[in-house]
């Protein structure tokens, strides 16, 4: 068990400036995942806990100690890297000992714990194999048995499921769940993979270009976004943005889009936008708040909207809705059977109160 | 066999296809036969001398095969201990590749992995192998006349090991590289030092480049002659040192030459009989990635 203290970190690649000023808490036992679009220096992190790269500046404390200056075996970590990082020319019994060998253990110590971890991660029939001889489940199988062997008080893991096929991965996912509730111990999992992330983390890290754009429980992010990016980048299929103006609407505010139709903003947001009528703005909702409206009254804070479908995907249990707002095509998630055929007029609400306001000069939610 | 023919028009096309094609290996071998016997029949010929009477080296027609395979000039190699150069030629190239292995492959490591010295000092110590050897050999001579090395052990292993040293920092350089950086980490992070992690990773896989780097320095210190012929004498005589003398101006020795040719083929015919295996990967593997 550990916690990890992170404080202004900085990682410079040459002229690339990779991490720029994380700071970040790690509490006991917390399943942490780190999630951003390629490049945004998620490996580098991770790579920074572990003591594989050389920091500029900041400092990185596990369990109150400073470990900037310790050797990563020092650390105390285990990691499971991408390509899983198994040794081609040694057995699966030999590649789990690995690391106990170089702790020297007794041999008889080593042997125990290696069954063990096969059994949890069953393979134990994979022992004598070679890498080579194992398909990519079973590989992804040892590289995390030659973590959880070694019994280290942090588990870093670099995208250890983006190699496998979609159905595994799943599985796999489930697993490491599994894994981390019943070993109690910290984990620090790196993703770019926003299921990923949303499953498996008690808490999400996402980052963008080496900073931390949002952090907090994983539902906290996906309802309250603090901006267009992270309303974008976690949801699939992903928000719905449109360009709008702020107006004033009755007693409350509204949202004008181009053809001048007009959504009404629920009390809540007319508040807080109050200030800032007649700016130009970006109306973000999420697929699954744009349904059919019922008969009768309309919910507080709904609208209606009466449209023409012109695209539909069916997926079995939902079907992706395709329409024009305004000359901009908008997604919404409908029943199965809600529309048959593309051209067919339907009258959908949206739910407003879900529905965010960003600033398109600064990206963020207002 | 008209009608057999007329019922089954498409075998006779089959056949002549067939045909064709056997031909056509057989080509394929009679080309690969004759330039085979091109090739090695100067070997050929003067591996035999060594088993010749002199009346059979210079009788017209020449003779092919000597009568009986007299050993008579092995005798006498061994008698006048012409063979040392063998043995000197073993240990010079033998503890030079040793050490051109060791401190290159660290070097090489060293330079993959810690990028020392930039993008240009891989470079500019690779150019170093491609200075003519006749070009530093007299700078050299003047060097090791003030040391006292001339006619040294120790003067021909530093200068075949410093030789080579770009030759093996160069290829082992490539070979790292094509390690995956994970390899190492991992076990860096399970608690390998350095050391640990180039003996117990690094080697392991780079084994097939180590191997094939081993046999090329191998064979270019064995087949230096102009180092040898410069800063030598009479202490340490190295074999294509000791052949040449042998070509006389009045005398040619050449049932000599013919067996002590063949002493100095059957280390390294050796060598590439034992590394063949992991050679023609690492060369490959090498030219891939530079
Ligand atoms: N060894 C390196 N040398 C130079 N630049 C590097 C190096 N490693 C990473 N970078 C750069 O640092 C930035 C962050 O890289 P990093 O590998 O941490 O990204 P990532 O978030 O893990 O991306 P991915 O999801 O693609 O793995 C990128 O711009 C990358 O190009
Ligand atoms: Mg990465």
């Amino acid at each position: 068990m550990a916690h990890i203290r992170i404080s202004s970190l900085h990682k410079y690649y040459d002229s690339v400036h990779a991490v720029r000023g994380i700071d970040l808490d790690i509490r006991d036992g917390e399943f942490t995942v780190l999630v951003g679009p390629s490049g945004c220096g998620k490996s580098t992190m991770l790579r920074a806990i572990a003591g594989l790269e050389n920091i500029d500046s900041g400092t990185i404390e596990i369990d109150d100690e400073v470990v900037n200056n310790l050797a990563p075996g020092d650390r105390d970590v285990a990691m499971v890297f991408q390509n899983y990082a198994l040794y081609p020319y040694m057995n699966v019994f030999d590649n789990i000992a690995f690391g106990l060998r170089a702790r020297k253990f007794p041999a008889r110590e080593i042997t125990a714990r290696v069954q063990a971890a096969a059994e949890t991660l069953d393979i134990v029939e994979l022992l004598k194999r070679l890498p080579r001889q194992l398909s990519g489940g079973q590989r992804q199988r040892v590289a995390i048995g030659r973590a959880i062997v070694r019994d280290a008080r942090l588990f870093l893991f670099d995208e250890p499921l983006s190699n496998l096929d979609a159905q595994l991965r799943e599985g796999m996912r489930v697993e490491i769940k599994q894994l981390h509730q019943r070993l109690g111990k910290t984990m620090i999992y790196v993703t770019h993979d926003q299921i990923e992330a949303m499953t498996l983390a008690d808490r999400i890290v996402l980052l963008k270009d080496g900073s931390i754009e949002q952090e907090g429980a994983p539902l906290d992010l996906f309802e309250r976004p603090v901006s267009r990016f992270v309303a974008g980048f976690l949801g699939s299929p992903s928000m719905n943005f449109l360009p709008a103006k702020l107006v004033e609407n009755g007693t409350y505010l509204g949202l004008r889009f181009a053809d001048d139709v007009t959504l009404a903003l629920p009390a809540a947001a007319s508040q807080r936008l109050a200030s800032r009528v007649g700016q130009d703005v970006t109306f973000g909702v999420r697929t699954e708040h744009i349904t059919p409206a019922r008969d009768g009254e309309l919910d507080d804070g709904f609208v209606d909207l009466l449209v023409t479908i012109d695209l539909t995907q069916p997926t079995g249990s939902r079907t992706y809705a395709s329409f024009k707002l305004a000359g901009v095509a908008v997604q919404a998630e409908l029943r199965a059977h809600d529309v048959e055929q593309p051209g067919e007029q339907i009258k959908l609400q949206i739910d407003m109160n879900r529905a965010i306001v960003i600033d398109p000069s600064t990206e963020l939610v207002i | 066999m008209t009608v057999a023919v007329r019922a089954a028009p498409g075998s006779s096309a089959s056949l002549w296809q067939a045909r064709r094609r056997s031909l056509k290996t057989i080509a394929r071998y009679a080309a690969a036969v004759a330039i085979t016997v091109i090739f090695l029949f100067p070997v050929f010929w003067i591996f035999m001398m060594a088993f010749k009477t002199p009346d059979e080296i210079f009788s017209r027609p020449p003779v092919w095969l000597p009568a009986d395979f007299n050993l008579d000039t092995f005798k006498a190699l061994v008698r006048d201990g012409d063979l040392g150069a063998i043995w000197t030629s073993l240990i010079t190239a033998g503890v030079s590749t040793i050490f051109a292995m060791f401190f290159g492959t660290i070097a090489a490591y060293s330079l993959a992995r810690f990028k020392t010295g930039g993008r240009n000092l891989a470079i500019g110590i690779l150019s170093q192998r491609m200075i003519p050897p006749i070009v530093i050999v007299f700078p050299v001579f003047l060097a090791y006349v003030f040391l006292g090395w001339i006619d040294t052990f120790h003067g021909l292993i530093i200068l075949y090991t410093a030789f080579n040293l770009p030759y093996v920092i160069w290829m082992m350089r490539g070979y790292i590289e094509d390690i995956p950086i994970e390899l190492e980490h991992s076990a860096l992070v399970d608690g390998w030092s350095r050391w640990q992690v180039l003996l117990r990773v690094v080697f392991p896989m780079a084994r097939a480049g180590l191997f094939a780097t081993t046999v090329f320095t191998f064979i270019f210190a064995w087949n230096d002659y102009i180092f040898a012929l410069v800063l030598t004498r009479t202490e340490v005589v190295t074999f294509p040192v000791q052949v040449t003398s042998w070509f006389g101006q009045q005398f040619v020795f050449w049932a000599r030459i013919g067996a002590m040719s063949m002493m100095g083929t059957l280390p390294i015919f050796f060598a590439v009989i034992v590394f063949q295996r992991y050679m023609v990967r690492g060369i490959s593997l090498g030219a891939v990635k530079g």
